[in-house]
């Protein structure tokens, strides 16, 4: 998957402090774009485990956070990008309780359920890119 | 280095959580909380999440694992005053929150531990 659209904020994913700052990002876009309470948690609780999932699998990368429109309908959109060791086994990855880690086994599965969109493209040696989207009800 | 402040309140503690919680904080409030119910031989710990947006797998491993390493050390422990957009979305990631008893907030929670002592 290649990146490359140019409305989309990059944010660093180096540091625990920047995963705090991204979720404040996630958060003040989804506000903007009139999410719901309900809807503005989800996202960014799934935003800080993929995060979570960058930093400490993928050795720190990028985050693009962009508003999204299809139509008439608003949305956000959220793709981490890193360049680490990349997933050997993705339907195991995207299994409850298993970790590579020492986390819960709930990152990616869990990203996935809270999300409406799930992208995720990942080989060994060539990084992991994965991609959220949380679309606005009408 | 950031902390969480942990108060005593007779034989209880109560953290209340209210800063966006980072992993190393997480991890260090984990290990305040063990330190100090030795120390000041508490039987009850309240963690109040009221002012938490969200909580994550990491930060309900952490609650989970403080509430197991408590009851080892003889105290008890109840998680108090979630949101309910946080219960919605804990439930949607799976997390169950294994072995934490809840209370709506912090006045229930302090009931709950007084019953369990008695």
């Amino acid at each position: 998957m290649s990146y490359n659209d140019v409305d989309a904020t990059v944010l660093p994913v180096r540091s625990d402090e920047d995963v705090v700052r991204l979720r404040q990002s996630v958060r003040e876009q989804m506000i903007a774009a009139g999410f719901s309470l309900i809807d503005q948690t989800k996202m960014i609780t799934a935003a800080s485990e993929l995060a979570r999932n960058t930093l400490r699998y993928g050795g720190g990368g990028e985050a693009y956070l962009e508003k999204l429109l299809k139509g008439a309908r608003r949305g956000v959109g959220l793709t981490f990008v890193d360049h680490g060791p990349g997933i050997p086994d993705i339907p195991r990855a995207l299994t409850d309780g298993y970790t590579s880690g020492g986390g819960m086994g709930l990152g990616l599965s869990g990203a996935k359920r809270l999300a409406d969109e799930f992208e995720l493209e990942s080989a060994p040696g060539q990084g992991t890119t994965v991609r959220i989207c949380k679309w606005k009800p009408y | 280095m950031e902390r969480i402040p942990i108060l005593k309140m007779g034989d209880m503690l109560l953290v209340t959580i209210q800063v966006d919680m980072h992993d190393r904080l997480a991890m260090t409030l984990q290990d305040d909380l063990t330190s100090r119910i030795v120390k000041d031989r508490a039987r009850g710990v309240l963690i109040d999440i009221s002012a938490l947006d969200i909580v994550d797998s990491f930060i309900g491993r952490m609650i989970s694992n403080t509430a197991a390493m408590a009851r080892i050390l003889d105290a008890r422990t109840v998680l108090v005053g979630m949101q309910p957009a946080v219960a919605i979305t804990l439930v949607e990631l799976g997390l169950t929150l294994h072995g934490v008893r809840t209370a709506l907030n912090v006045e229930k929670g302090v009931q709950l531990l007084k019953q369990t002592a008695e």
